[in-house]
């Protein structure tokens, strides 16, 4: 165990290196930070020559990259060009993201599994049918439509919700937000769950059990569910990434400010170490996900050993 | 075990034995006289055939592929139904609900909604296709040559992917395309196919690496083919389903991304018709006029729906394992 994942650290490192190489490349190659800082106006030469030696940008980018990860593993992400360190924008963007994000993994959790497990034992049947049919029309709308509907629908027509998050984004607030997060991944748990159940409805234990005589809920709870919920966990864990990422839209609509409005705004406006350093904290989040998962099968499944 | 048995096998299997034996040999590939429907077959059904036979009678597959059959034509003419012009615009008529000749009313900007969600179909179809065609194409070479040659070659292509796939696909396209100023469709249709080749890579390296270990394909080695031939004429059409079910599925989820980064601001750009930009547009202004809003939307979401729904039937016709 140790073992590996010693050397799945190992394996991380060149792709940390080269994600963040393609987004620092993306940022720093494609773009020109420095007149963006300018806005409309042509910077003064000398001003702009002065500026793009401040912040290492004459070097050759390989050289700015290296400064710039030696900086970041100091604990300095640079400061946006309004003069805020990018440590503080972020101290006030992930929080609230985080929360964001577990809103909505909670609900696809429980949304996802109750419907999959549902459909899974009544294969074929109306139930089945209809909670196909839910998830197949929830995958086809994109978030900012279903976003955008729901905000009209519960928090201006009706007025159930507040259609705004406030500047601190109490949980409360963000149930709307979180469903709205949620909707496509549960699309895809309930149909993990569904599939997962349905199998090994059929296995062996399954039948011991009954033949044992075990009450119903017991043999689903205890010895069906279990055995299905591990590819369940899988799409759950390598989601965390993809939410906090895709946020970005939903956040947009409901106006919270996380990272993917930090994120947004930077990359409106040209603000290269807001965009490398929010994304860099990204891509080691997706990470991380990652290799918790790879672990988490190893506990949920004893058949798997990791030498 | 038990629980992988596809249903057909079990209602045709004359015993559990027999539907076991079926069961592990085949995954996409059908034993000779035991295709569905129990009737005898004369000669042995090819895996594509043996799809079509399943397709033709799937509700599922007839609709959807009439509809994407619909929205082909009309991306390809939309002046078959839509007569107007998507561009002309009469402010006197600014967020007007529908009219006689204009059945879905008009935008801010006084332009006809129908007509521009006519119009909307011929971008998103082609990034769609586009991307698909592209994607397919570099993810199956890569992968497959990954899963063919093994090695070194594996590794660095497996370690490229990752990379790849630990960038936010939303956020690398807002980054990558807020610097194009180019209105037309291809900078999208690059951006998708450089962060997508890596799912097909995926499942194109694992059908070929599963496919040369089959026994016909050792026999073709013994026998002298060369690398080429055999991945050519043995591994390759063994292994292009699971790729062909992917992409279909990926299709949808394409042009959902493009209307989602046309949405930010980053995919599309006017002039272009594109319901992503409309639906953006839109969004200011749900309140007073949610059809400007509704109608694209749903335009949108009836094609996304469409292919993935193609790719459901067509994998549960190439592999009805995974039903």
């Amino acid at each position: 165990m140790g073992r590996y994942v010693i050397r799945r650290l190992l394996q991380m490192v060149p792709v940390f290196i080269g994600s963040t190489f393609l987004i620092f490349f993306m940022v720093y190659a494609l773009g020109d930070p420095v007149a963006a800082m300018f806005g409309d106006r042509a910077p003064d030469p000398a001003t702009a020559a002065q500026i793009r030696a401040d912040l290492y940008l004459d070097q050759p980018l390989w050289k700015q990259y290296l400064h710039y990860m030696g900086q970041i593993f100091q604990g300095n992400f640079g400061t946006a060009f309004n003069g805020q360190p990018v440590t503080e924008l972020m101290a006030a963007a992930f929080p609230v993201t985080l929360r964001l994000t577990l809103v909505a993994i909670l609900i696809e959790m429980i949304a996802g599994i109750l419907l999959g497990v549902f459909s899974g034992l009544r294969r074929g049947r109306a139930v089945d049918t209809s909670v196909l049919v839910f998830t197949l029309v929830v995958v086809s709308v994109p978030t900012f439509v279903s976003g955008y509907v729901l905000q009209f629908l519960l928090g201006v027509k009706w007025g159930w919700v507040k259609p705004a998050v406030s500047i601190d984004a109490p949980l409360g607030e963000l149930l709307l937000p979180g469903v709205v997060l949620a909707l496509v991944s549960l699309a895809y748990v309930t149909r993990l769950t569904r599939t997962s159940i349905a199998e090994n409805a059929r296995a062996d234990y399954v039948r011991t059990a009954i033949a044992k005589g075990l009450p119903r809920h017991r043999v689903i709870t205890r010895h069906l569910l279990r055995n299905s919920l591990i590819p369940v966990v899988t799409f759950i864990g390598t989601d965390i990434g993809a939410l906090m990422g895709g946020a970005i839209v939903t956040e947009r609509i409901f106006n919270i400010h996380g990272v993917g409005f930090q994120l947004y705004q930077g990359i409106l406006r040209q603000n290269s170490p807001t965009v490398v350093g929010f994304v860099t904290i990204l891509v080691l989040v997706f990470l991380f996900a990652n290799l918790i998962v790879d672990l988490l099968y190893a506990v949920l499944d004893p058949r798997i050993r990791y030498a | 075990m038990p629980d992988h048995v596809p249903d057909e096998a079990i209602t045709h299997g004359d015993g559990g034995a027999a539907a076991l034996a079926i069961g592990a040999a085949e995954s996409l590939e059908r034993t000779p006289g035991t295709g569905p429907g129990g009737a005898p077959t004369g000669r042995a059904r090819s895996l594509w055939r043996d799809a079509w036979h399943d397709l033709r009678r799937n509700p599922v597959f007839v609709v959807s592929a009439l509809i994407i059959l619909f929205l082909v034509v009309i991306a390809i003419r939309p002046q078959l139904i839509a007569d107007g012009n998507p561009y002309r615009a009469d402010l006197a008529k600014a967020q007007a609900g529908p009219e006689p000749g204009h059945p879905f009313g008009f935008d801010t900007q006084g332009r006809d909604v129908y007509t521009r969600v006519v119009y909307g179909a011929r971008a998103s179809i082609t990034v769609g296709v586009c991307a698909t065609a592209g994607v397919a194409l570099l993810g199956s070479l890569l992968g497959g040559l990954a899963g063919f040659f093994g090695g070194w070659w594996d590794t660095l292509l497996s370690r490229l992917a990752d990379i790849f796939f630990g960038i936010p696909v939303i956020l690398g396209g807002l980054v990558f395309l807020s610097v194009v100023t180019s209105s037309t469709v291809w900078p999208v249709i690059g951006f998708i196919v450089l962060l997508g080749w890596p799912q097909i890579a995926r499942i194109a390296r694992g059908a070929v690496f599963t496919a040369k270990q089959n026994d016909y394909v050792q026999a073709a080695r013994a026998l002298g083919a060369g690398n080429g031939r055999m991945l050519l004429r043995h591994i390759a059409p063994n292994a292009v389903a699971p790729v062909i079910v992917v992409a279909t599925i990926a299709l949808g989820t394409y042009i959902s991304l493009e209307a989602t980064l046309s949405y930010l601001g980053a995919g599309l750009k006017p002039p272009t018709v594109s319901w992503g930009i409309d639906i953006s547009a839109a969004s200011t202004s749900i309140r007073n006029a949610p059809h400007m809003l509704l109608w694209p939307a749903g335009a949108l979401s009836v094609t996304v729906l469409a292919f993935i729904m193609l790719g459901d039937a067509v994998r549960d016709a190439l592999d009805p394992k995974l039903r």
